[in-house]
């Protein structure tokens, strides 16, 4: 807690993000409960955003961009790299716990329940034939989110490149993730070593 | 008792694969739950993933149903620890060291060289999904069809997948 009283110190940060001090480990808890049992189909991040930022004012969109881009980097989930972001900020580290084990909550309690109906009732012909097209949706689905991020962060031709070597590595030559994810990371991020990205930005 | 020991050492494993998203995860997910440990087929990986992205929260949470069916719901809670503890902490202490790394160079290098890999990973998981799924002309126009208006509308995706279950039920039920 030392940490943000510094902070809020050297930077005149916003009344609500001025009073995180007060924001108790019940009241995290339960809007992060809210928020992963509302957060229908996908899109976490956006409901995390009209919850935190709009509606609570936990913490300002800068700060909330911030934070998504260092979920974003990191292995985890955004939803759950956020959450633990955020409630370090807010409660330090009851608060993350609080906010992950929040947001995990009402999902986990409805997967468990589906997953067991699913194992009872799975073989029906009509559950099959529902499912062929859930599962035809989903890849319709992930595939439009995958897009959508595409566009967000790739910049460059290079981006491409190494999109396509990520892809080459673990689909054609069934490399495992951390390999392909470490030889063409490293790869990468040489690519885009300091003195490259402010030649850019010139 | 090993059920659960595998559990711990299989999920905490890919924990620490899933970057850019849960996707990242899924080929290596397919070996080791499907393959290594037979836990279920790959059909019903497909199955609780897809139902999986309806669920509201974090969209990997169909791992807690793998975890039940292999060691009940000790192996659920367990699923659940290993799979989001890992990366719960690093993101806790690097999170912490990353804020104080604002000034460091190389910290724009991370993210902007990673952001295109994330990517790569997340596109070789959907092609390991999609391979599984898409068997004919009916799922690939439900594939086709949901990956379109996604792409030209802001509606709600639950509703797509909801709307795929009864085009699969029309298409695919023969009692």
């Amino acid at each position: 807690m030392s940490d943000a009283s510094a902070k809020s110190a050297v930077e005149p940060a916003l009344p609500a993000v001025s009073a995180s001090g007060d924001i108790g480990v019940a009241a995290i808890f339960l809007e992060f409960l809210f928020i992963g049992a509302t957060s229908f189909g996908g899109g976490v991040v956006a409901y995390l955003r009209i919850g935190l930022v709009t509606k609570r004012g936990w913490l300002d969109d800068q700060k909330f961009v911030e934070y998504l881009a260092i979920s974003q980097s990191l292995p985890g989930l955004n939803a759950t790299n956020m959450a633990v972001l955020v409630g370090d900020r807010l409660r330090g580290f009851f608060g993350a716990l609080a906010a992950i084990v929040g947001i995990c909550l009402p999902g986990a309690v409805l997967m468990l329940i589906a997953g067991s109906l699913y194992h009872s009732h799975g073989n029906e012909p009509l559950v099959t034939a529902m499912l062929k097209g859930v599962a035809a949706a989903a890849v319709g689905l992930i595939l439009a989110t995958t897009i959508q991020l595409g566009r967000k962060s790739l910049a460059h031709v290079y981006d491409l490149i190494f999109v396509g070597l990520t892809v080459f590595g673990v689909d054609r030559l069934h490399q495992s993730v951390p390999r392909v994810l470490i030889a063409v990371g490293i790869l990468a991020i040489l690519w885009y070593h300091p003195r490259t990205i402010s030649e850019a930005s010139r | 008792m090993n059920q659960i020991a595998a559990l711990i050492r299989v999920f905490s494993y890919l924990s620490i694969l899933t970057v850019g998203g849960g996707l990242a995860a899924f080929p290596e997910m397919k070996v080791l739950t499907v393959n290594v440990h037979h836990w279920l087929t790959f059909t019903q990986l497909i199955h609780l993933y897809s139902m999986g992205q309806i669920a509201p929260g974090p969209n990997m949470m169909m791992i807690v149903s793998i975890g039940e069916w292999a060691a009940g719901i000790t192996g659920a809670i367990v699923v659940l620890i290993a799979f989001f503890g890992p990366t719960a902490l690093l993101a806790f202490y690097v999170g912490r060291l990353w804020v104080k790394l604002e000034k460091w160079p190389w910290r724009n290098s991370i993210q902007r060289g990673l952001s295109p890999v994330a990517i790569g990973l997340l596109l070789a998981g959907c092609l390991s999904l999609a391979r599984g799924v898409v068997s004919g002309w009916i799922t690939l126009a439900i594939a086709g069809a949901v990956l379109l208006i996604l792409l030209r509308s802001k509606i709600n995706p639950a509703f797509l997948v909801l709307a795929g279950a009864v085009a699969g039920g029309l298409a695919f039920y023969r009692p």
